[in-house]
């Protein structure tokens, strides 16, 4: 593809593969761009994996944002050494308090949850638009939509001077080795999978079917809040009409693309993210538009969709 | 000259032969019946029939002349039409809808409906073309399916089970259509399982068992009974098994248990009761479809049911209670379906051991002790002779037999007090049939009461103490093994016997 | 008075993408396929029809690109999820995210130069009446085709043969095999229909609506129609009653201290999200109105091989 579009294929793709992971600024941005996608993929995996279509972690990372930044604008300049800590706790509060709603209306009126946390994504957009230009809006911040910034007690600062990863990067760690866990390793888990998967067999077993879609949706939702905390405790500070670029979203083909597997959603969200990265230093370095990134993770999902089935379908070949 | 004749249909499937060498004829104007058990080669003819399904090996004649009929368009085209016993109909449209679907023309509702309304009123199989199919009972919506064929003027009418969903009354009203359509010079091809009705309007039939044809025979040439010994072809048992000893502690105990269906296609319980004590083996005969399903069910705590001594295990009503909680009173079941319900297809064979097991002291602090379960499905494998790649092989990489002996050693292994099971052997060897019939009556006699559903008399006349029958939901009392009339059997499984009250599904 | 007008004629032009890609999906969905593409559908037919008309041809020539190019991108996603039989969820997601960066990607070169809009076209007297002529006969010829597109479809869906075909098999594609039609390919033309409509709402966007290239110019639209579908029951006509809700909330928006409105625009924004939240609830709990129009197969593969 690069060929056609006349750039030397293999310059280009050490410009967008090896570039962004030859300086450790740059690692840093990788890094920082996979926490999130990698956090909310780990909990949408798992909802998948119970077949709980979660596709509204957009607007719960939104209303988790929401609600760490509030009370991070609420404690103001006070500096109490627990605000981060509370801040994270509301995060993950305020996304899974979201995911409640679909979960809620599947449980009772078998309501398609694409379809509902999809419209929800939209409102808890308009919430904070609603909230960074009116209520919330900086009366400093020159009539710009956005709240103050965060006091810094209030905030994950970053490891190391000059790179804008944080230390939020250990919740990811904490939060891959739980979803490792859980997955591989739990009862509930396990239980989910084959709802899931076999939902006779799980009738069969006595296992919960609205369970397992509670449980789906609000550690999804969780996740996502999580995340939307991080980033506004993070590399944003305040909170302002747009603070994810669709890492929502992005983090649903990350599940996927990570064969809803812990270790394979980790490796799926670094990928992702250097590839975005790898656009944009594609873009500063070869003059190539930055949206090639994006065509590239498109076309990298449909092979990855269009592979899995064909490799299935070999194995069956095989065992017959 | 016949109108149709098959001669010498053999189809093979990887583990079965389902048609072994099958001839019959059928003549213009008259009702064919086609009688067997399930399992006994019967749908199987009536896909190759109606070109759903190609036969390996025989030819089929229509009007003498050799033909190949490749899909059901060809079969239409000859003049073939097919009434299966689940219906391809469609509840969101109307009965004119469903019926224009199945129709290679353009939609013209006016037309169509005064069509249907003309064949309707000729036949007596009343419906309204313009009703929601939805709304319809399932004898309105067999008619709806008859008169889809009956727009297309066969010359053969093949009918899968039809009264399986049907009222008495329905029945007969069935009946007097179907004479009325032989009369007309259409060949009607009946296939079934309820012995009195043949006698009722069909003019031959052809008895299959185990994919073979036992005999063709004339009802007005054969009694009742003898019809039901070829269906059957089970011999008196030679050997006596003792029974064990009676252990009170254990006990199953089913008490006027009734329940309505769940859809319009299964089979409402009626008013059932039985006991199955520790140390015996009773075992259900009938054919599938008469509410052996839902009742496996309501036992296994799949389903529950208001009255929560409707069933009792070890004396404590458990009706309310669902599987996990049943497991854990001391239940365990083995459903009829082996990959997609006893087991689970995708994963390997310790993950399926948690499926049960996960009671059993698998679970520490919400996490499941792999090692401990590998251990116990590796002595699953061993102790019950499982051919596999070991606790990490995938279900469905199992043969039937296999994966079978690993279902039924992994319920055998939680050392229930009481098992339910429900067709054990289908589809399985020789060799792995006769190790889970062993298995079933050691387990007894260790004191355990077990209650077995199966279509094969001949393997509940071997291994079970008692046995009753269920038809349309009802359970007759059980009648002791030794001394048993297998024609009498035959019989209840027929449906003579039973109390014949018009079921809600109404008509 | 003018202001009035001006709102209403701003929702049909506001609404004519939406129904252009509602309708398509609609069809898609009644076949039993659940899209998740039409973001990226859109935004293809929107680079396409800009492409070719900033080359100079008239904008039929454009839109009918526009749906081709369309109905090509949904055939990727035909392969994907018909024959490979990939998630569709995921699927579609991929889709959309491939749209968006290609169309980005070509439309880079377009610079910031507009076009020349659509001429709206007079109907000649009619328009002349007051206040009813400019608000019903002034519009350029796509609006007047997607209303007229409602009917039509409508009339296929519940009137032809192909419609009841396509409706049985997003009813129980099983029981349609049986019968013997083929589902899949039903199933890859209504896909192909949906995108061709998808292009043809993006084409519009990039033709009328606002005729100057935008990087991601749907800017939701195509969710909000995959909204709109659901929104409508799955009925044409309710199509274009929601899309005249969302586009008009759209715009009251934008005139609302004209009438001294003090509710938040983002209140207003969200009503159409949470009235649609609402009727799905409603509707999962009217049992005849999903068996009637609901297709029961929506999302779930299709193996012919039983």
């Amino acid at each position: 593809m690069f060929y056609v579009l006349g750039f030397k294929p293999l310059d280009t793709l050490r410009v967008f593969f090896i570039h962004p992971l030859s300086s450790a600024y740059g690692i840093s941005e990788v890094l920082l761009k996979a926490c999130p996608l990698v956090l909310i993929g780990l909990g949408l995996a798992i909802g998948f994996r119970a077949n709980v279509w979660n596709i509204g972690a957009e607007g719960q990372l939104t209303i988790g944002a929401i609600c760490a930044g509030g009370i991070a604008l609420a404690i103001g300049e006070q500096n109490f050494a627990f605000t981060v800590f509370v801040m994270v706790i509301l995060g993950a509060l305020g996304g899974m308090a979201w995911a409640s709603i679909p979960a809620f209306l599947k449980v009772r009126f078998n309501t398609n949850e694409i379809l509902v946390t999809l419209m929800l994504n939209y409102v808890a957009i308009l919430l904070l638009s609603y909230l960074v230009h009116g209520p919330w809006r900086d009366p400093f911040g020159f009539n710009f939509p956005q709240t103050a910034l965060f006091h810094p007690s209030a905030m994950f600062s970053p490891l190391y001077p000059g790179f804008r990863v944080t230390g939020s990067i250990f919740m990811v760690i904490g939060a891959t080795i739980i979803a490792w866990g859980v997955v591989t390793r739990s009862f509930l888990g396990f239980q989910m999978t084959i709802v899931g998967k076999a939902p006779k067999a799980g009738r069969f077993a006595g296992y919960r079917e609205n369970q397992a879609i509670w449980l789906g949706l609000l550690i999804g939702g969780g996740a996502a809040g999580l995340a939307g905390m991080a980033e506004v405790a993070g590399p944003l500070g305040q909170l302002l009409p747009t603070i994810s670029p669709g890492y929502g979203y992005t983090a649903i083909i990350v599940a996927f693309l990570g064969r809803l597997h812990p270790v394979g959603v980790v490796f799926g969200g670094l990928l992702v993210s250097l590839i975005a990265n790898g656009g944009e230093s594609a873009q500063m370095q070869l003059g190539m538009h930055s949206s090639l990134a994006q065509i590239f993770q498109g076309m990298l999902l449909f092979f990855v969709l269009a592979a899995d089935v064909l490799v299935f379908y070999k194995l069956k070949l095989v065992t017959r | 000259m016949s109108l149709l004749e098959l001669r010498g249909i053999t189809k093979r499937y990887p583990a079965v032969v389902a048609n072994d060498d099958i001839s019959l004829k059928v003549e213009a104007g008259k009702i064919h019946a086609v009688l067997g058990e399930n399992g006994a080669g019967k749908s199987t003819l009536m896909k190759i029939i109606y070109g759903a399904t190609a036969a390996d090996e025989g030819q089929i004649f229509w009007c003498d002349n050799p033909v190949r009929i490749n899909n059901p368009a060809a079969a239409r085209q000859l003049g073939i039409g097919m009434v299966y016993q689940h219906f391809s109909l469609f509840e969101s449209i109307t009965v004119a809808e469903n019926i224009a679907v199945a129709l290679n023309q353009k939609l013209n509702l006016e037309t169509l409906s005064s069509e249907i309304n003309l064949i309707s009123k000729k036949y007596d199989l009343l419906v309204e073309p313009d009703r929601l199919l939805y709304h319809l009972s399932v004898g309105e919506r067999q008619r709806v399916e008859i008169i889809r064929c009956l727009i297309q003027n066969p010359k053969l009418l093949i009918l899968d089970e039809p009264t399986s969903v049907l009222t008495p009354q329905a029945v007969q009203g069935l009946f007097v259509t179907l004479k009325q359509l032989a009369s007309e010079g259409c060949s009607i091809l009946y296939i079934s399982h309820k012995l009195e009705e043949v006698f009722q309007i069909c003019d031959s039939a052809t008895v299959l068992r185990g994919g073979k044809v036992v005999d063709s025979i004339l009802p007005s040439a054969t009694t009742i009974g003898e019809l039901a010994h070829m269906m059957i072809g089970a011999q008196p048992p030679t050997t006596h098994r003792q029974r064990g000893n009676i252990n009170p502690s254990s006990k199953l105990e089913i008490c006027h248990l009734s329940a309505p269906a769940e859809d319009h296609f299964g089979s409402d319980i009626r008013d059932t009761s039985l006991t199955v004590q520790g140390g015996e083996i009773i075992g259900i005969a009938g054919v599938s479809g008469n509410g052996q399903a839902e009742l496996f069910r309501l036992l296994s705590g799949e389903n529950l049911h208001s009255e929560p001594d409707a069933v009792r295990i070890n004396d404590v009503g458990v009706s309310h209670l669902n599987a996990n909680e049943r497991r854990r009173l001391g239940l365990a079941c083995i459903p009829e379906e082996r990959l997609g319900r006893g087991a689970a297809a995708g994963f390997n064979l310790r993950d399926n051991l948690c499926l049960t097991h996960h009671g059993k002291n698998l679970v520490h602090y919400g996490f499941i002790k792999h090692k401990e379960a590998d251990k116990r499905a590796a002595q699953v494998i061993d102790r019950f002779s499982v051919q596999c790649d070991g606790p990490g092989a995938a279900a469905q990489s199992l043969s039937g037999g296999n994966l079978q002996r690993f279902i039924v050693g992994r319920e055998i292994e939680l050392n229930p007090t009481v098992l339910i099971v429900s067709q054990p052997t289908w589809g399985l060897d020789v060799a792995a049939a006769a190790f889970i019939r062993q298995t079933l009556i050691d387990l007894s006699r260790a004191g355990s009461a077990v209650l077995v559903f199966s279509e094969e008399l001949e393997e509940l006349l071997e291994i079970c103490d008692q046995i009753a029958v269920m038809y349309a939901g009802q359970m007759s009392p059980p009648m002791p093994r030794s001394g048993a009339d297998i024609e009498q059997i035959g019989l209840l499984m027929a449906g003579e016997g039973f109390s014949t009250q018009a079921t809600p599904q109404g008509d | 008075m003018d202001l009035a007008i001006a709102i209403i004629t701003g929702t049909l032009v506001g609404a004519t993408p939406l129904i252009f890609a509602a309708l398509g999906e609609l069809v898609v969905e009644r076949s039993g396929v659940l899209n998740l593409g039409i973001e990226g559908m859109m935004l293809i037919g929107a680079v396409t029809a800009f492409g070719v008309a900033f080359a100079g041809y008239p904008p039929i020539a454009a839109a009918l690109a526009a749906m081709l190019t369309g109905a090509a991108a949904a055939l990727l996603f035909g392969v994907l999820a018909l024959t490979l039989m990939a998630n569709q969820y995921a699927a579609g997601l991929a889709l959309t995210l491939f749209g968006a960066g290609l169309s980005t990607f070509l439309g880079h070169g377009f610079g910031a130069a507009p076009l020349t809009a659509i001429t709206k076209i007079s109907i000649p007297f009619l328009s002349s009446i007051p206040v009813i002529g400019p608000l019903l006969f002034h519009y350029d010829p796509m609006v007047y085709i997607a209303i007229a597109l409602i009917p039509i479809i409508w009339f296929a869906l519940y009137r032809t043969k192909m419609g009841l075909v396509i409706r049985v098999i997003g009813e129980s594609p099983q029981s349609a095999h049986a019968i013997g039609y083929n589902v899949i390919l039903v199933r890859y033309l209504s896909t192909l229909f949906g995108g061709a409509m998808a292009g043809l709402g993006g084409a519009y966007l990039a033709l009328a609506y606002t005729p100057l290239w935008v990087p991601n110019m749907t800017a939701g639209k195509g969710w909000i129609a995959l909204a709109l579908v659901v929104f409508s029951g799955w009925r044409p006509f309710r199509v274009m009653l929601g899309a005249w809700l969302f586009g008009g909330v759209t715009i009251l928006q934008l005139h609302a201290q004209g009438f001294g409105i003090d509710v938040p625009s983002q209140l207003l924004s969200a009503l159409p999200y949470v009235a649609t939240i609402f009727v799905l609830v409603v509707i999962s709990r009217n049992r005849i109105f999903l068996l009637k129009n609901f297709p029961m197969s929506l999302g779930k593969p299709f193996h012919p091989g039983n």
